[in-house]
């Protein structure tokens, strides 16, 4: 009796579940209804988005070429590879490779604070340029319909902004993946967080896909 | 964790990420181009596509169970009805004056 919670403690399998099959399924399938309401979430803003882009394409086209297409195409380029470095972690820590998993974990923080670095290098240009409409700031539009086009830099910083939050709180919780594995966790059975964290890291990835063209893309250059 | 995890393996990661990168080059060649307004429906088809390999290949949505299918369908479902009613009543509202 005295040696059972120890032995319960090493067990992969939690004791509300029949097999590690069902276990990992039902972990899977919360985080995808966590990532529903995400696609709600985000949906709004982008109708929002549709809607006001829809009274005024011509200067929503005007605006969007005030963003810089460089460092925006920059970052969906880091983004893509700090999905596949997420993707790779999954994979070794479901083969209990641990100094792999160390290393893909770490990489795949570095590349989101190199996009975050990125956003705040953007957000500081328009800052410069008079196109920040937030907290008072003076917003600086020479073309028609200055209206319309602080309608767009409101959507531009309010998708970004939100998308940003969910990049940092994706890196708090790859920190402490990463603290686990180096402790020697997550690796075989024990995996399936790195798997569910690893969903919640693509969504925001797929988050940008859109945010980018809808942002940088929808006026020709 | 079972032996089809394990054969769609790395090399399938590179290739989906190859691919990837490559959308990624092709729409922001396409954005170079005026397309008037098919612009917007280019970016917005390629994002799709994109979308759908992070989702079937990173997120092993292909060898997920039916029920995490499903439920990855129903968001979509909502998101679209979401689309759709919202944006028939902008487009039908001017008919009633």
């Amino acid at each position: 009796m005295s040696d059972e919670p120890a032995s319960l403690a090493a067990s992969p399998l939690a004791h509300q579940f029949d097999d590690l099959q069902q276990q990992r399924e039902a972990g899977e399938m919360g985080m995808w209804l966590f990532l529903s309401t995400e696609i709600m979430f985000f949906g709004g803003m982008f109708l929002a988005y549709t809607i006001y882009r829809m009274r005024d394409e011509a200067t929503f086209a005007a605006a969007s070429r005030e963003l810089d297409l460089v460092w925006g195409a920059v970052n969906t380029a880091v983004l893509l590879c700090s999905s596949l470095t997420m993707a790779l972690a999954v994979h070794a820590a479901q083969l209990s490779q641990r100094r792999l998993l160390v290393s893909l974990l770490a990489a795949t923080i570095v590349l989101g604070s190199v996009f975050l670095g990125i956003k705040g290098l953007e957000y500081h240009h328009k800052y410069e340029k008079g196109l920040m409409p937030l907290a008072g700031l003076a917003f600086e539009w020479n073309g028609p319909s200055p209206g319309h086009a602080e309608q767009f830099f409101d959507l531009y910083f309010l998708l970004t902004g939100v998308h940003a939050l969910h990049m940092l709180i994706g890196v708090a919780v790859l920190l402490v993946l990463l603290v686990k594995a180096g402790r020697g966790g997550l690796l075989g059975e024990f995996a399936t967080p790195v798997h569910i964290s690893g969903l919640y890291w693509h969504f925001v990835d797929i988050v940008w896909v859109f945010l980018f063209p809808f942002l940088y893309l929808i006026g020709a250059r | 964790m079972n032996m089809s995890h394990k054969s769609s393996g790395i090399a399938g990661f590179f290739i989906v990420f190859a691919a990837l990168l490559l959308l990624l080059g092709l729409t922001v060649e396409a954005a170079r181009h005026d397309l008037g307004r098919w612009n917007f429906v280019v970016a917005t088809l390629i994002a799709a596509v994109k979308a759908l390999l992070i989702t079937l290949y990173f997120m092993h949505v292909r060898h997920s169970a039916r029920l995490t299918k499903l439920v990855v369908a129903a968001g979509l479902v909502w998101l679209a009805m979401m689309f759709t009613f919202s944006l028939a009543d902008y487009w039908s509202r001017g008919w009633l004056s």
